[in-house]
């Protein structure tokens, strides 16, 4: 038993009581980091030292202190900017870059006195569903040590699934944040575009990127979303929308909620475990009351292709800043075009030079109307099929991802099986919603995770659909860490 | 020669807003460098602009005072390329939706009005400043973010000489909007222009080269007369002209070859995802639009229609919108329109060009100037003694009135006393005496030279005038 077992809830609550200090919490993660890590490989950077003094500084407040993530140990996934807090992106690039200022997200963290314990491991600059593509680790899924926690922010999934810390924040661009939270058996919440500030975020596709927490219950994680949505004046792409207190909307109660189940989504391509946890999670709600109908999404078959144009060319503008001149690696060179070239070959890894050269060409002038013009006209069809639906359901629902967690190395020559898996959670975010991923049971002793899609804003209802089902469900899964030797 | 030029410029000017365009850096030029970055303008990881709306009020009073048709719905767009002074490697710019579009300048050259079309005024930010030493490149981004407005003319202009009068009313009207300070020797106006030839009578144009290195009005007439003459020897001697890029060099007043130009360049533009569009309402528009000024062709009106003055003054002194501001200032403090613009014309600009100065830059106040032209009308002072006066104002400032009783410089106009001083003169002087009575005028001019010598400058010519006469008749 964890003393991560228990809710944030019930942690604060014996922290005012001083039942338990912000040290003991915060010990208890390096406690579990140093027993756990060495399989899992999630963390890249810990910031123990700085940990330990802000617990010691937070237990003389404890009782008084209304912050609302008071003591809370937080894993911060590594595109999320720390000051002074090395920030690598996974990246050989950013290998010992040491921001100047903090990620709003961290900001707010810091400011409602969150302990933020180190950083975590994802594909490099969020490229990649499995986290092979890391410049520095593969982190393992905590249910396998041989198969991949998912990614791009796997080592977030990770290290919550094994009771590293109890909150983590990841980035969602094309399933980034749902997809390993599926493989690894945690609810992850990719909020509203607009719902949580990027300034702080390394930029990947700009228009489709969003961060958000991932925990080991949804109560947990509507906690964490209160706590750093809201407009941002540094990010003119964040939402002037009032942040409600999400907790406020698990009420457990969905009867009559109109839930819709896109036909693409259990269609060809999603393996029968998948299909048949989640179809148990539907029958679920439908025993609580919800109302659940067949629809389609007919845009959905072409959201990989426009995904893959749209954030490879944003991706090729947002990582040209990596250029030798200012930070990161700078190779030696005859002349300055010779700099760029070699500063970025070897400081990129494969994937991420695809991307690159894949959104270069999309973007080119000759090819911009056949690709880049015709994604986004595409992108908005993807929108209006979610539009349509909304008009008459509350929520959409299917699975995560199309099979549990694959094996370390099994995809990693094929590049476009790869990129299929995330062709469930890719149309959310051409649409801008908000999603979570909930633990809807296990196949062959790997955990699926069910998908479900709100309106705009609407995550109060993405919420309260979630830990409904969650509550009713009483799942409870948790990994078998023997073999990882968890303190 | 049997061509026609055909000129376009390209125009960018800094807007003088107090904070950079996307981040909240000052702008001010010449401070140390890269002390006036964060990690916003210096592009480090995960940071994002926000748009600074006083750059687009700025933009859209430029686009305006221009004649422009400002955009309702507008957007900034990417446009990618590696340089070191450009750290995202993105410069945010306007790609196909400008602020402004459809203006014109109107310029008056050789007496001839002519309207010079804008085709667009785009707003976007300005890259930092590269220096190269010996051993690498230095790079200062103080600059870098700092908004800047492009403003690119149709192809409208026919001679240098357009060129270079489009330019001065360009940087005129940008003064008197406040949108900028137009100082080419600091940066914040850059030009290029691009120049063509084709056979009179020829519809299409002939292959452009640009320009660049232009660093004063007078280099872009310099380098487009130039230009015009190379090519039209080129082209008469059978050869043809290559779309390229070539520099203006200040030594010999030519123009350089940079690099051919092969294909246009690709800057991979699309939309800036970073930035919301920009929608421009009305109500926007009407706030900026009264906050425009009297522009320079209007004042020109006002001063010749309601002052009198002659179309020339009312040129020159509209040229610079502080001289105009001096000028008015000086007539508001009771002094003659047509007096105010002899002096402002005629000593004050003589003094600022050869001393190399701003009218800005001088202590001497309006009211000061007025003081001294009234000093001179009361004959409290002689004109001659007024440009002492003159300068010390130039120099030290001060009150006119102050100066010309502390140094004793006040007009010696008690008959009784000159007649005292002129008498010796005229006994040491019985030749030029005889020589004015046989019909030599200039031998007065003499005599009252002596008188003022004698007085240093001080006497009141008219009067010494008048007694030297009575006197001579009196002999």
């Amino acid at each position: 038993m964890s003393l991560f077992d228990e809710g944030y809830k019930s942690l604060q609550e014996r922290l005012h009581n001083k039942d338990l200090s912000v040290t003991d919490l915060v010990k208890e993660a390096y406690a579990q980091i140093q027993a756990q890590d060495e399989h899992i490989q999630a963390f890249l950077t810990l910031n123990e030292e700085d940990a330990l003094e802000t617990a010691k500084d937070l237990d003389n407040e404890r009782g008084q202190a209304p912050e609302a993530l008071f003591g809370l140990p937080i894993g911060i996934k590594d595109n999320i900017v720390t000051k002074g807090l090395r920030t690598t992106c996974a990246s050989k690039f950013l290998e010992n870059f040491i921001p100047l200022h903090d990620a709003t997200v961290v900001d707010r963290i810091k400011k409602q006195k969150g302990v933020i314990i180190g950083k975590l491991n994802m594909d490099e600059f969020a490229m990649g569903s499995s986290n092979e593509n890391s410049g520095f680790q593969v982190t393992r899924n905590p249910w396998d040590l041989e198969r991949v926690p998912g990614g791009s922010s796997g080592g977030s999934a990770a290290a919550v699934a094994s009771g590293m810390v109890p909150f983590a924040l990841g980035s969602d661009t094309g399933g980034s944040i749902r997809q390993p939270a599926a493989f690894c058996g945690v609810v992850g919440m990719k909020p509203t575009y607009g719902r949580v500030s990027r300034f702080g975020l390394v930029a990947f596709a700009s228009s489709l990127d969003q961060i958000g927490p991932f925990t080991r219950t949804v109560e947990d994680n509507a906690h964490l979303l209160t706590a750093i949505s809201g407009l941002d004046a540094y990010d003119s792409t964040s939402a002037d929308i009032d942040v409600p207190d999400f907790t406020k909307a698990l009420t457990g109660e969905v009867k009559g909620l109109k839930i819709a189940v896109p036909k693409e989504y259990l269609g060809e391509g999603i393996s029968e475990g998948v299909k048949e946890a989640v179809k148990k999670a539907l029958s679920t709600l439908e025993s609580l009351g919800a109302v659940v109908e067949e629809v389609s999404l007919p845009h959905s078959k072409y959201a990989l292709a426009t995904y893959y144009l749209l954030a490879s060319s944003e991706a090729s503008a947002n990582l040209a800043r990596f250029d030798g001149v200012r930070y990161g690696v700078r190779a030696e060179a005859e002349n300055l075009l010779d700099m760029y070239k070699k500063s970025r070959s070897q400081g990129f890894g494969p994937e991420v030079k695809r991307r690159i050269m894949l959104g270069t060409f999309a973007l080119s002038s000759g090819y911009y109307d056949a690709y880049y013009k015709k994604a986004q006209k595409v992108r908005t069809l993807i929108k209006r099929d979610f539009e349509k639906v909304f008009e008459k359901y509350d929520v959409v629902i299917g699975p995560t991802t199309p099979t549990t967690a694959f094996k370390i190395g099994e995809k990693m020559d094929d590049p476009l099986t790869m990129y299929a898996n995330d062709i469930l959670t890719i149309p959310v975010n051409l649409a801008g919603v908000p999603a979570i991923s909930v633990p809807c049971g296990l196949s062959d002793g790997l955990p699926v995770g069910l998908q479900i899609i709100g309106k705009p804003f609407a995550e109060e209802t993405v919420y309260r659909t979630a830990h409904a089902y969650e509550q009713a469900a009483n799942l409870n899964l948790r990994p078998n860490l023997e073999g990882v030797g968890r303190a | 020669m049997n061509f026609e030029t055909i000129i376009g410029l390209e125009v960018h000017v800094e807007l003088k807003t107090k904070s950079k365009i996307f981040c909240g850096c000052s702008t001010e030029f010449g401070a140390p460098p890269n002390t006036h970055t964060c990690p916003i303008c210096l592009g480090h990881p995960g940071v994002l602009p926000v748009l600074n709306k006083e750059a687009v009020e700025f933009a859209m009073r430029a686009a305006m005072a221009l004649n422009c048709e400002i955009a309702t719905d507008t957007k900034f767009d990417r446009k990618n390329y590696f340089y070191p002074d450009n750290p995202k490697a993105y410069q945010i710019s306007q790609y196909d939706q400008p602020i402004g579009r459809n203006g014109y300048i109107e310029i008056e050259v050789g007496g001839k009005k002519k309207r010079i079309g804008i085709t667009r005024l785009h707003l976007e930010e300005d890259a930092g400043k590269l220096t190269h030493v010996e051993d690498g490149s230095l790079v200062d981004f103080n600059r870098v973010g700092t908004p800047l407005i492009e403003i690119v003319s149709e192809p409208d202009i026919r001679t240098p000489e357009e060129a270079y009068a489009y330019l001065e009313k360009l940087k005129a009207i940008m003064q008197y909007t406040g949108v900028s300070d137009c100082k080419m020797e600091e940066g914040s106006l850059r030009c290029d222009a691009n120049l063509s030839l084709r056979p009179y009578g020829q519809e299409e144009f002939g292959t452009k080269t640009e320009l660049k290195n232009l660093n004063s009005f007078s280099f872009v007439q310099k380098g487009l007369e130039y230009e015009q003459e190379r090519q039209a020897r080129v082209l008469l001697s059978g050869g043809i002209i290559q779309q390229e890029t070539r520099r203006f060099d200040e030594a010999t007043k030519t123009t350089i070859l940079m690099r051919v130009k092969e294909g246009s360049e690709d800057y991979r533009y699309f939309p800036e995802p970073d930035l919301v569009k920009l929608h421009i309402d009305d109500a926007w528009k009407e706030k900026v639009r009264v906050q425009i000024p009297e522009l320079p062709d209007a004042r020109k009106a006002r001063y010749i229609n309601e002052l009198g003055l002659p179309a020339y003054d009312a040129d020159v002194l509209t040229q610079v919108k502080a001289m105009a501001d001096f000028f008015e200032a000086t007539i508001a403090a009771g002094a003659d329109a047509k007096q105010a613009s002899n002096w402002l014309m005629g000593e004050v600009n003589g003094y600022l060009n050869a001393e190399n100065l701003d009218i800005t830059d001088i202590p001497m106040t309006p009211e000061a100037l007025a003081k001294l032209i009234a000093l001179i009308e009361k004959g409290t002072i002689s004109s001659k003694i007024a440009k002492k006066v003159f300068k010390e104002l130039m120099k030290n400032g001060g009150d006119p009135e102050q100066i010309v009783k502390e140094k004793g410089l006040v007009q010696i106009s008690d008959e009784g006393a000159l007649r005292e001083i002129i008498l010796p003169i005229l006994d040491a002087n019985e030749q030029s005496i005889i020589d004015y009575k046989n019909g030599k005028d200039r031998a007065l001019g003499f005599l009252v030279g002596e008188v003022m010598k004698k007085t240093r400058g001080q006497a009141n010519p008219p009067m010494v005038n008048k007694i030297i006469l009575e006197e001579i008749a009196k002999r």
